[in-house]
């Protein structure tokens, strides 16, 4: 318990990544008396809980934060871990956001008249309180887990900085998104022979006629898509992130590209029974359905091209080739065998919200919010995935995102003073 | 759009989602089957009841199955092999599973035929090479669908119906399996 006395503030913002200096920068603008918590130091997550190779997904162009656009010579190129951190400190340093640093947040309650922040530097009371703490605070690993034998090494993303850590060996790499994928090609170039357990992935390429795909997402309107207009929310909200990776090369890291280099791809990982990892046998429907829905989404960016006339300034639409089956894949692997010396859970990550005394919750532990506003009055998040629109949880979707939840939320302040 | 009639009552479906989703204790089904030797290795099976929704069901009448083995086997083939009953299952698990999703997506069905082809290497139940499994070695379902629909939004359909279906998901996912002497 800290003996300081509360300090009162219109609002109260919880984290200093992206999401949260947006809604300090349009809270700012409106003038409205705020703090901004943050656990560590401004972009904490980027500077610490990612690996050391890791690049945007999306292209410097798309770098952008209100009122900050990339200026440097490489709009096409990708930023690594260090130069997305120096871009938001950049950012929080312009709009002088009042971010209190080294401040973790351990309680967020109801009161009367909004909210009581406990922190470990003291306690805040505010009438709004915008949870900015991310989605990935925790990496999602399976109850199965507790199964392997201890002869095998595990990581999660958060612990796995590069490939010089594990022991030389197989390596099984659980999980094809973003991170799977990436992790599973730079682990099988460091000659560790890998095996990638294959579940419901996003197959995209790298680039399309040309252009980035993420170019393609934005300019086709489908990143603006609004959450109130998504057929299956709770689906689009659990996507998981697509097979990319940001390279000098622009290349596509998608599951042919890693057939390619030699790794092996097996089924879902459904259970360890007697020391043996089983895999499921559906890896085919798998790569059918990953493979229709990215063909679906290429017919739209064409028709898209087609009716706004911008088929000249793009190259020739491209089909790809369908996912390669492999002839037979191990449905099976003996974890005590010594085959496998380590496994990477790329299983996906959640947010961590135990400092959340307010029911705002569903049975699974996620937020429950209406674009980005929570059941309860003055309660407000930003930077989750569709919070309010398909590119919600990039950098370059929060500008719009923040400055409609800060309007809601300006207008909470206003009703309360009448 | 037009109204598609494929006989499948989608929204009855949709409602039941919706209720479940707030009710996972009704969501809990048991599915049972009796069975009865009635000597060599031909059997009996029986299925009426079912528990669901919160308390026991029942079929409109019971259902009969023989099982045997083919004359191959030096069996008097009275009924189907057991392991051609997952054949069954699965071909009318995919099939219905086609139906629901095309109603659902408004495409019109005209035929929707399959041929389920289960490899099996027989070695293993008769002990012949401890190396060789007892079950299906791969299966493999080849649909012929006339519709209403491109090639693509069939083969949607059927990857869909893989995604939602309850026999693809037993027989390509592990399942822990209790067999005791009561």
């Amino acid at each position: 318990m800290s003996s300081q006395p509360t300090e009162r503030v219109a609002a109260v913002v919880i984290g200093a990544g992206h999401a949260g200096l947006a809604a300090s920068h349009f809270l700012s603008d409106r003038s409205i008396d705020h703090v901004v918590l943050e656990r560590g130091e401004v972009a904490n997550s980027w500077r610490r809980e990612r690996w050391d190779s890791l690049r945007l997904l999306t292209p410097n162009w798309q770098s952008r934060l209100p009122g900050q656009r990339y200026e440097g010579p490489d709009p096409d190129g990708y930023m690594t871990m260090g130069e997305v951190t120096e871009f938001i400190e950049r950012f929080a340093v312009v709009s002088g956001a009042p971010v209190r640093t080294g401040t973790d947040v351990t309680s967020l309650r109801r009161t009367d008249d909004g909210y009581h922040v406990s922190t470990s530097q003291g306690d805040f009371g505010a009438r709004a309180v915008v949870i900015a703490s991310g989605a990935c605070n925790r990496p999602s690993v399976p109850p199965l887990a507790a199964a392997v034998p201890g002869s095998v090494e595990q990581l999660t993303p958060f612990e796995y900085r590069g490939p010089a850590k594990l022991p030389d060996g197989r390596v099984l790499v659980v999980g094809a998104s973003a991170t799977g994928v990436q992790l599973a090609a730079e682990l099988q170039r460091s000659g560790r022979p890998v095996t990638l357990s294959v579940g419901e992935h996003v197959r995209l390429p790298r680039t399309y006629r040309g252009r980035d795909v993420l170019w393609w997402m934005d300019a086709s309107g489908v990143w603006d898509q609004r959450y109130d207009e998504v057929e299956d929310l709770t689906r689009a909200r659990r996507l998981p992130s697509p097979q990319l990776v940001g390279t000098p090369e622009r290349a596509t890291l998608d599951l042919n590209a890693l057939t390619s280099m030699g790794v092996e791809l097996v089924g879902r990982w459904a259970a360890v029974r007697d020391g043996r990892a089983l895999f499921s046998g559906g890896l085919r429907n798998m790569f059918s359905l990953a493979d229709l829905k990215q063909r679906r989404l290429l017919d739209t960016f064409d028709e898209w091209a087609r009716e706004a006339g911008r088929d000249a300034e793009v190259g020739p639409p491209e089909r790809f080739e369908p996912t390669r089956v492999p002839s037979s894949a191990r449905l099976q692997l003996d974890l005590g065998s010594g085959e496998i010396r380590a496994i990477v859970w790329a299983t996906g990550f959640r947010p961590d919200y135990g400092w959340l005394d307010v029911p705002a919750l569903d049975t699974k532990g996620r937020l429950n919010h209406e674009g980005g506003v929570v059941d309860s009055p003055g309660l407000y998040a930003l930077g989750l995935p569709v919070l309010r629109r398909r590119k919600s949880s990039f950098i370059y979707g929060i500008e719009d995102d923040a400055r409609e939840v800060i309007g809601h939320l300006a207008g909470h302040l206003a009703d309360a003073r009448q | 759009m037009t109204t598609v009639t494929n006989g499948v009552n989608v929204q009855a479906l949709l409602d039941a989602r919706e209720v479940l989703k707030g009710a996972p204790d009704a969501a809990q089904f048991t599915w049972r089957a009796s069975a009865k030797w009635q000597g060599g290795v031909h059997s009996q099976i029986k299925v009426q009841s079912f528990f669901g929704l919160g308390e026991e069901q029942n079929h409109k009448e019971e259902w009969s199955f023989e099982a045997d083995h083919p004359e191959v086997f030096a069996a008097e083939d009275n009924g189907i092999t057991p392991i051609e009953y997952l054949l069954v299952g699965l071909a009318s698990c995919l099939t219905g599973g086609i139906a629901s999703v095309a109603e659902n997506r408004g495409i019109q069905l005209r035929s929707v035929e399959s041929v389920v082809e289960g490899g099996h290497d027989i070695r293993g139940i008769l002990g012949a090479d401890s190396d060789v499994r007892n079950g299906f070695n791969d299966i493999k379902v080849t649909f012929t669908i006339d519709a209403d629909a491109s090639r693509e939004d069939i083969e949607a359909l059927v990857a869909q119906s893989q995604k939602r279906s309850a026999v693809y998901d037993a027989l390509t996912n592990p399942t822990n399996v209790i067999v005791e002497v009561a």
